[in-house]
Parts: structure tokens; C-alpha cells; sequence
């Protein structure tokens, strides 16, 4: 194993960025936004991840996976922590994570909403200009705001009639 | 048990054989594995880690100037809200009306179970006195501990939290309620001197806009619906009116920890949320209600521990097993 420090680390992130999501295993942590950072000191392997939602039941699946897939890249002491601060924004879904996301029949959020002061009510349904990533067409229905992942809402299809998944913007 | 490597030979041998996972060719399972092969859909499951400190790694060092177990008490009180009232969400599990409302209420009680973890296990980590005492050994983490192995005394919610489901309206109103005030809450409380406090509430805000916007889309929809609808919602309205000043009334703790830098005092955002509250009942051409507060005993309410019936009988079932078994691996 190189012992040079930046090499080493280098190594190590190049190990845990393969690393997908339990859920949505089309992505990968990184493509995810998952992946806050990967350091070494000392031989030890520190990766920090940040959990998509509070209550995301993959965060325990994600550690495990990191760690086993770092031990078996030759690393001894991996230990991974948990990054509360930034919360996750969908915006950190990266551009390959969007379009394995399209690939898979999932539809990518938009921009995340910005906002000043307090948290706007909405009564209305929220209108998201987004297309069926089955087959393209721009006459969608919400069906749900929330779907089978804490991250994802319901739409059906007016088109060719099919359900999909939209990954909320937060 | 014989030696014959195929025992389902006989009367009533399958017409297909079971397909073998390890076979060189491939089998229907392969599709199931990924490229991944930790991640069992099946069969022999690797070793996780639940127990996993959902804090592991983060600085959890008490902030100057306030009281270590104060400051443990304020995050039970934040986080049993959330846990009571995830549980009673988590109760409409394949009872809701329809399939989306049903994985709607599970993923709103998923998000606030997300946050009473987070919480319990900050309270933890501020005064580990405050944790029920295990046997020697238990692999119980300090979150389930709190969460399991409290009495109905040592829980800090609000009562609105706790009483018992009614139908989808009574369960509208009272997550609308909760909503208005948590969300309201925890947008101050990303200022709190405690990091981990801002931090959890920053992630929060993000869920319970969602949660809000939910439950006043539904009070809306229930309220300009059939007249049974609107009867029933004007009823939960009713039954759970008394519960809601104690959403803003403040707890000596709190009011301190407001005070510190570090909490929120409830009073404090009473006209913001009200402002809510009554946004949505003027949209849904609901009354505001004229019934007063539920009283607590001798000035107790939820806050001091004191709580109704319901939570007792709540919590029986909820911790029944992890009662059972304090030495148990899940």
C-alpha cells in the first residue's frame, strides 16, 4: 500500500464513491450527495456521509457497505461518521446521478426552493414542470407527495398511463 | 433427516425445481443481487449495524452556559413529540383510506422517527443520567433505551401527541396542529447555539413543510368536501382544540434554554403559528373554535410528565418487546 497521504486518500475515496445507495442502487453515494468527504490520518480511513432524510432507514446499510467495501480494499480502520450540517439538498444530486435516475424510470428533481423568512403554507398542489421519464410526454398528474422512499413523490403518466417516481426537491 | 440430496422427490415433488442461486449459469435471482453481492434480497443476511450511533462522529459537546441535564431535558421534550406522535401516524399502517395516504402517513411518521432518534440519542450524549439503566452488558443503544424503557411519567410530550387516532379528519387536524407549531419551531431553532440542535432542526424544516402543506391540503379538501366530511373534520377540530395552547405554552426548561441561546420559547412563536392555523381555517371557511385549554393537574401538563391515559396504554404496546428482551440484538 502507498504510504504517501494524498495518494492514500485518493485511493480510499475512489473506493467509497463506487459505493451505492441501498434504495436507488442505480446511484452511487457520490452521485447521490451522500458523500460529504473522505479522509486519511494515520492509516485510518474517516468517510462522512449525511443523511438524506432524518429518518432515511438506508443510513445504517450505507455505513455498513462503506466499511466493508473499504476493508476489503485493503484499508484495517475504517470508521464513518455522520454529517448533519448542511442538511441534504436534492441539488446535490450530481448530473450522471440525474440521468441514472432518467435511465431507471425515476424522474430527477429540479431546483431545490430557495426562500427568505418563514416558510411559505402552500394549499394548492405544487406545480413541477417535469416530463414522464418513461416516455416523454409533458401531461403528468401528481398522484402523491410522498412515494415508497421518504425522497420521492408519486406521478402518474396521462400519456402512455404509467406510474413513476419524482425525487422531491429539498 | 435422510441423506437423499433430493428430499422433495416423492408424492408431492414440485413441478419445477427450485432454482439454485450458486448454479455457474446464473439463475432469476441474479437480477435481485445487483453488482453488489452484500446486498442480499434473500437467504443469509450480512451483519448490520443498526445499533449504529446515529451521531457517530459528530461533536455533541455541551455548549458554555447551559445546564448539561436542562439541556438533555429540552431534547427529550423535542424528541418525544416526535416519537409519540410518529407512533400514533405509524398506527394508520394499511387502515388508511387509500394506499397513498397510507404510505403518506408512514413516510411523515418515518421523517419525525428520523428526528426523535437524532434527539434522544442528543439528549443521550448531553447527560447520560437521563437514560434508563439496562443490564450489565445490554447492547441497547441510549436512544432505544430512552425510547423503550421510559414509564409514561418520563416522557416530556405535549398531549396533543398522545391521544388516541380518531378517523382521517381527527388525524388531519391533529397533524396539522403539530405540524404548524414543530415547523415554526424548528426554523428558530436552526439559530440555537447548539450545533446539533441546528443541525437536526435544519434538516427537519425541510420535512415538515412537507408535512404541513399536507395536512392543510387535506383539511381544505375534508372541510369544502361532502357535509360528512366537513362534520367530521369540524368534529376532530373540536376534540383536540383544548390540546393546542399547550403546543405554545413554555416549560421553565424551555423558557431557560430560550434564554441560553440555545431552545425556543413556545410563546414566542404563538402569533406566527396562529397566523397559520388561522390562514387555513379561513381557506377552509372553518370556525376557529371557542373551547379553552385542557387544563393540566396542579398546573402539570406534558411537558412536566403528566399526561393522559392513552399514553400508558400507548407505550405498553409500543415497548412490549424491547421490554421483554433488554438483552436482545435486533
Amino acid at each position: 500500500m502507498p504510504t504517501c497521504a494524498p495518494d492514500l486518500r485518493q485511493r480510499a475515496y475512489d473506493v467509497a464513491r463506487g459505493v451505492t445507495d441501498p434504495e436507488m442502487p442505480m446511484l452511487t453515494l457520490e452521485d447521490l450527495g451522500v458523500l460529504r468527504g473522505v479522509e486519511v490520518h494515520d492509516g485510518t480511513v474517516v468517510v462522512a456521509i449525511t443523511p438524506t432524510y432524518s429518518g432515511c432507514p438506508a443510513m445504517a446499510t450505507m455505513r455498513d457497505d462503506l466499511v466493508r467495501r473499504l476493508t476489503e480494499a485493503g484499508f484495517d480502520d475504517v470508521r464513518v461518521r455522520v454529517e448533519l450540517h448542511p442538511a441534504w439538498t436534492s441539488d446535490w444530486i450530481t448530473e450522471r446521478g440525474r440521468r441514472a435516475l432518467a435511465e431507471h424510470g425515476l424522474s430527477a428533481p429540479s431546483t431545490a426552493p430557495r426562500r427568505r423568512g418563514p416558510v411559505a403554507l402552500t394549499l394548492l398542489p405544487v406545480r413541477r414542470d417535469l416530463r414522464c421519464p418513461r416516455c416523454g410526454c409533458a401531461e403528468v398528474e401528481l398522484t402523491s407527495e410522498f412515494g415508497p422512499t421518504a425522497c420521492t413523490a408519486l406521478y402518474r403518466c396521462t400519456g402512455c398511463l404509467e406510474p413513476f417516481q419524482h425525487v422531491k426537491e429539498i | 433427516m435422510t441423506d437423499d440430496p433430493h428430499p422433495l422427490h416423492g408424492a408431492h415433488a414440485p413441478s419445477h425445481s427450485a432454482p439454485d442461486p450458486n448454479r455457474s449459469e446464473g439463475s432469476i435471482f441474479d437480477g435481485l443481487l445487483g453488482t453488489d453481492s452484500s446486498q442480499w434480497a434473500f437467504g443469509a443476511a450480512p451483519t448490520y449495524s443498526h445499533s449504529e450511533d446515529p451521531l457517530a462522529g459528530v461533536d455533541t459537546t455541551v455548549p458554555d452556559g447551559v445546564d448539561a441535564h436542562d439541556l438533555a431535558v429540552y431534547c427529550l421534550m423535542l424528541g418525544d413529540d416526535a416519537l409519540v406522535a410518529s407512533n400514533r401516524l405509524a398506527e394508520w399502517s394499511s387502515r388508511a383510506p387509500d394506499l397513498e395516504d397510507d404510505v403518506a402517513l408512514s413516510n411523515i411518521a418515518l421523517d419525525l422517527l428520523g428526528q426523535a432518534r437524532l434527539l434522544l440519542a442528543r439528549a443521550a450524549a448531553a447527560d447520560p443520567s437521563v437514560v434508563p439503566v439496562l443490564p450489565e452488558g445490554s447492547p441497547v443503544p441510549p436512544e432505544d433505551a430512552l425510547a423503550f424503557f421510559r414509564e409514561a411519567h418520563g416522557l416530556r410530550n405535549v398531549r396533543l401527541a398522545e391521544v388516541p387516532n380518531g378517523d382521517f379528519a381527527h388525524t388531519v387536524v391533529r397533524l396539522l396542529l403539530l405540524s404548524c407549531a414543530r415547523l415554526t419551531l424548528l426554523e428558530r431553532l436552526t439559530g440555537s447555539r447548539d450545533r446539533v440542535l441546528a443541525a437536526v432542526a435544519g434538516k427537519g424544516v425541510k420535512e415538515l413543510t412537507y408535512h404541513r402543506d399536507y395536512a392543510g391540503r387535506w383539511f381544505l379538501t375534508l372541510a369544502r368536501g361532502t357535509e360528512e366530511s366537513r362534520r367530521r373534520l369540524e368534529a376532530g377540530l373540536d376534540e383536540l382544540w383544548p390540546l393546542y395552547p399547550e403546543l405554545l405554552s413554555a416549560h421553565p426548561v424551555e423558557t431557560s434554554l430560550a434564554a441560553a441561546g440555545i431552545g425556543v420559547d413556545p410563546a414566542t412563536i404563538r402569533d406566527e403559528v396562529d397566523a397559520v392555523v388561522e390562514q387555513v381555517l379561513a381557506t377552509s371557511g372553518v370556525e376557529r373554535p371557542r373551547r379553552g385549554a385542557l387544563a393540566g393537574v396542579s398546573g402539570r401538563t406534558g411537558r412536566d410528565g403528566l399526561h393522559t391515559e392513552a399514553l400508558s396504554r400507548m407505550l405498553a404496546e409500543m415497548q412490549v418487546v424491547a421490554r421483554a428482551h433488554p438483552m436482545g440484538r435486533w
